[in-house]
């Protein structure tokens, strides 16, 4: 096993061009250098963890990657197009389509009952509200938190408002998921299962999920790992 | 990988037998469908560790079956080894610094030598959520018991994990130190 900077050598990676690909990423805020020259690639339905200390840059590079940041240089390309070619509409218009995300506190609309929080994307989207009421239910049924479909989010535990969290983010079949320490302020037995849950369903929807986190015990539901150090990437290789 | 590393086989041979009298091939699949999932006890060490037992008054033989092949003794166990078994559950593990103490012997090494102390720590780290992948894994597919072995295994890998981590941020100053 070697320590490179060279991005993705899994074996699915050396026959299929990657889904989403960040290449020699640079993104300052003021005097402060977050990312410079980070480089990660992530496949169709697989499960990347991004780890690195507090203030590594990671999370700005899951903004990168999702389109919500604009890098100072370096590209995204996402399924061979180069979504920093995009107009702000454009996408805004591929963050709704293709991109689910889940952030450390859910960030569920409080006025919304957890159901209408997970039909919104599809509202959003177009869909009429019985079907997209329909298919938020059954989501909802998924992650097992059926049973507080009528309730606001104030009015459930962390671990379920997060569960309605990756509802939300899987409800509209994204081709990627992005997860900001989606179990950061659960206890180990919530983490545990919101990350069952994240990890199965996406790979039964076959979406690919990028997984920012400083947990080992919760990158070790991933595939393999990024390390982001200072603003720059290491890819591990896996070590047999 | 061995999950129970350094778990006293006879204390746990005693443990079983504290349910009801056993054969020492039931001692052995017993032993193996709860705690040698990694590693299958041996049928020699099985009987070999009766045999101290017995030494010890700790079982004693409580019936002998005459069949086609050799006689098979069914072994229970004895007051003094149900005051032994006590003794053992209420006795703490001594924590293991064991990798520690090899890792930083390499990564001083790499630093004296000029190379990658980070790769050291990397290659490490890589192995260790190799290891923590696999478990994770293991859990999902396992029952509770399974789980819960698999857990104490992981909170150790990931305690390991935390010192590379920190070693890392701290390999300059270990750095400036190391080099004088």
């Amino acid at each position: 096993m070697t320590a490179t900077s060279t991005p993705t050598t899994t074996p699915t990676s050396q026959q299929l061009r990657p889904l989403l690909a960040a290449d020699q990423l640079r993104k300052s805020f003021g005097p402060t250098d977050a990312l410079v020259g980070a480089s990660m690639s992530v496949h169709a339905g697989e499960v990347v963890a991004v780890m690195g200390p507090s203030g590594s840059g990671k999370s700005t590079m899951l903004h990168c990657l999702a389109g919500i940041v604009p890098p100072d240089g370096g590209t995204v390309r996402y399924a061979g197009t180069d979504i920093g070619a995009l107009s702000d509409g454009q996408r805004s218009a591929l963050r709704r389509t293709d991109f689910g995300f889940v952030f450390q506190f859910g960030q569920l609309v409080p006025e919304l009952t957890c159901q209408e929080n997970v039909s919104l994307p599809l509202r959003l989207a177009g869909v009429p509200r019985r079907p997209a009421e329909t298919l938020a239910a059954e989501w909802l049924a998924r992650l097992e938190v059926a049973d507080v479909s009528g309730k606001r989010p104030g009015e459930v535990s962390g671990g379920q408002g997060q569960r309605v969290a990756v509802a939300r983010a899987l409800v509209g079949g994204p081709k990627v998921v992005f997860a900001d320490e989606p179990t950061g302020a659960l206890d180990s037995l919530n983490g545990e299962l919101v990350m069952n849950l994240l990890v199965t369903t996406a790979k039964e929807t076959g979406a690919a999920v990028v997984l920012v986190t400083h947990e080992p015990r919760v990158a070790a539901y991933a595939d393999r790992e990024v390390i982001v150090r200072d603003g720059r990437t290491r890819e591990l290789e896996p070590t047999r | 990988m061995c999950i129970v590393l350094g778990m006293s086989v006879a204390h746990t041979l005693l443990g079983l037998l504290e349910a009801g009298p056993r054969h020492g091939y039931e001692l052995k699949r017993t032993y193996d469908s709860r705690f040698g999932q990694d590693k299958p006890l041996p049928y020699g060490q099985v009987y070999s560790t009766l045999s101290r037992l017995l030494r010890d008054g700790l079982i004693e033989v409580a019936g002998v079956e005459n069949g086609d092949g050799p006689d098979r003794k069914r072994y229970a166990i004895t007051s003094a080894g149900i005051t032994d078994i006590g003794g053992w559950l209420r006795q703490p593990e001594r924590p293991e610094p064991y990798l520690q103490n090899t890792l930083y012997t390499k990564v001083v090494l790499a630093l004296l030598s000029g190379r990658s102390a980070e790769d050291v720590l990397d290659i490490q780290r890589a192995e260790h959520l190799r290891i923590m992948r696999e478990l994770t894994r293991r859990k999902s597919a396992g029952d509770l018991a399974d789980a819960l072995i698999c857990d104490h295994a992981l909170f150790h890998l990931e305690a390991d994990l935390r010192w590379l981590e920190l070693t890392a941020a701290r390999l300059d100053a270990l750095a400036g130190e190391v080099r004088g």
